[in-house]
């Protein structure tokens, strides 16, 4: 309890600063509210419950097109792995997109299905997509083949040897590709929002900025980042619960 | 016997040729093949594009796309945005790389340091720090200190972690004899421990080269102006379609040439290290 104390004064240092910094005049008051006035606004959108509102539609946005990215590119990468053709022609494609800076696609995405939930999903899947199929590519092909041909000598069917033997072996490296992605996936829901939304974080950080309502404006802020913290450390935790059995 | 042996020696050398030509043949087909999917790609956007089952405004042709792209090259602008946007996106990624790589040495050395950044760290690096945009122009204003400093702040945290991480496992041995051999502090970080931990330090640059380049983009299209990113915005404003597919093209051949560049600068420094391929995952 002591250790993690002492461990974590440093950001409680970096709080007292902030409060300190903000009530003297040294800066704009404007520029800087003080932590505890951050507070305040907090919890003032809660009760009006603008944050849950915007962080429910963001939060389902995000997911959804994880969870498509994980399902298609998961499914995309073990069977390239599997099937050389696939690899063959489907591979440069990955390659090709792997470096693309994701927010390039965010106008594309708007084009096509307008400023709600749609394009955002859509911008989400296509971003996270790449290191997902990465990751379940690689992890893939390191899968021994001696396994897989005892398995299939003892009679396993081809789905059935997919499930049981080429998935426990590619998961370590899927879920490093899944990590990187849900990091990903932050970024693009936010900066999406900032640029194209009319519900979300992001928008609701655009909207209490132009209204000069700062001190809401760094609450919302300060609540997307522990959030994607959150997330991180939730995940890892996940992460290590399925790879459990690795020892 | 002599005979048999040359034979033999002979049938290797030509199994080995055998071997070398079906590996060549194996990279010429995948090669073709590739060049086959990327225009493949090309052709099927082009069809759909002009099948009139989606408008212009929803996909125009990419020969239009082109063209687009071709005029501005002529015109100037093309060029005028990709400088701004290479400048931008640059200078925040050497200020992240060099910060980033200095302060980390100073963290592995100063142990007050290492106290007070190590939480930071840790709690900052998962964080989505493109939140913080708003924030930093309502200090900076819109202009290009504010860009790099978003730049900065977004891809210093890789750099910092790999290159902790990096310095945590050098060799103790190398170490210990090279304070044999009596080499002090300031020679054994620059010497010994940096270049060993180069590998790593190198993932982690090039982690970080590409969320540079996505939020430069993005500081660009939230503050408009100039740059690849915000021509980009100021298309898609007056519903200028082909400006906006252009604008996707000439990313993805910047962000391209980028990375490569990256990984085979990567394998120029690492020549001397069995770590020179690419990481496998990133």
């Amino acid at each position: 309890m002591k250790s993690a104390l002492l461990r974590y004064l440093p950001l409680l240092l970096l709080a007292l600063l902030w409060e300190a910094l903000a009530r003297s005049n040294i800066v704009d008051s404007l520029a800087l509210p003080p932590l505890s006035k951050v507070a305040v606004a907090w919890v003032g959108l809660i009760r009006d419950g603008d944050l849950v509102d915007n962080g429910a539609v963001s939060l389902y946005r995000l997911y959804a097109g994880l969870g498509l990215a994980i399902v298609i590119g998961g499914g995309l990468g073990i069977a390239m792995a599997r099937w050389r053709t696939l690899d063959v022609f489907v591979n440069p494609l990955v390659q090709l997109f792997y470096p693309l800076p994701k927010s390039a696609l965010i106008p594309v995405t708007v084009i096509w299905l307008g400023f709600g939930d749609g394009s955002k999903i859509l911008l989400i899947f296509l971003g996270c997509m790449i290191p997902v199929t990465i990751g379940a590519y690689n992890g893939a092909r390191g899968s021994e083949q001696v396994l897989v041909w005892s398995a299939r000598s003892m009679g396993a069917s081809r789905l059935r040897m997919m499930w049981d033997v080429v998935m426990p072996s590619a998961l370590p490296e899927l879920l490093n590709g899944i990590r990187t992605a849900l990091a990903l996936a932050f970024i693009l829901m936010v900066s999406s929002e900032l640029i194209a939304a009319q519900q979300g974080f992001g928008y609701l950080i655009g909207y209490l900025g132009s209204t000069g309502a700062y001190e809401a404006m760094y609450a919302v802020v300060l609540t997307v980042a522990l959030l994607g913290f959150a997330n991180d450390r939730i995940y890892q935790a996940l992460m290590q619960w399925l790879l459990r059995w690795r020892e | 016997m002599a005979r048999i042996e040359d034979q033999a020696s002979l049938g290797l050398a030509e199994a080995e040729l055998t071997q070398a030509a079906a590996r060549r043949l194996d990279r010429a087909f995948r090669g073709g093949a590739a060049v086959f999917s990327i225009l493949m790609l090309l052709v099927v956007w082009e069809l759909i594009a002009r099948s009139g089952r989606v408008t212009m405004f929803m996909l125009p042709p990419f020969t239009v796309v082109a063209k687009y792209i071709f005029n501005d090259a002529v015109s100037g602008v093309l060029w005028t945005n990709l400088a701004v946007t290479l400048y931008r996106a640059m200078v925040g990624f050497f200020i992240a790389a060099i910060g980033g790589i200095l302060l980390a040495t100073l963290m592995s050395r100063v142990r007050l340091i290492r106290w007070f950044f190590d939480p930071i760290i840790s709690v900052g690096f998962p964080m989505p720090k493109i939140a913080f945009l708003p924030v930093i122009i309502l200090w900076l204003g819109v202009y290009d200190v504010s860009k790099i400093c978003i730049v900065v702040f977004d891809s210093i945290f890789p750099v910092l972690t790999a290159t902790l991480a990096g310095i945590a496992t050098v060799e103790k041995e190398l170490l210990w004899s090279a304070r044999n051999m009596g080499a002090n502090e300031r020679e054994l970080t620059w010497q010994v421990i940096l270049p060993a931990a180069s590998p790593q330090i190198l993932t982690g640059l090039q982690v970080a080269l590409p969320i540079a380049l996505i939020v430069e983009i993005v500081a660009e299209m939230v503050m408009g102006g100039y740059g690849l990113g915000g021509a980009m915005m100021t298309a898609s404003r007056f519903a200028n379609s082909a400006g906006v597919f252009a604008g996707l093209v000439e990313i993805a051949v910047v962000g391209f040439v980028l990375i490569k560049a990256m990984a085979m600068l990567r394998r120029r420094l690492l020549v001397w290290h069995q770590e020179a391929a690419e990481p496998t995952t990133t």
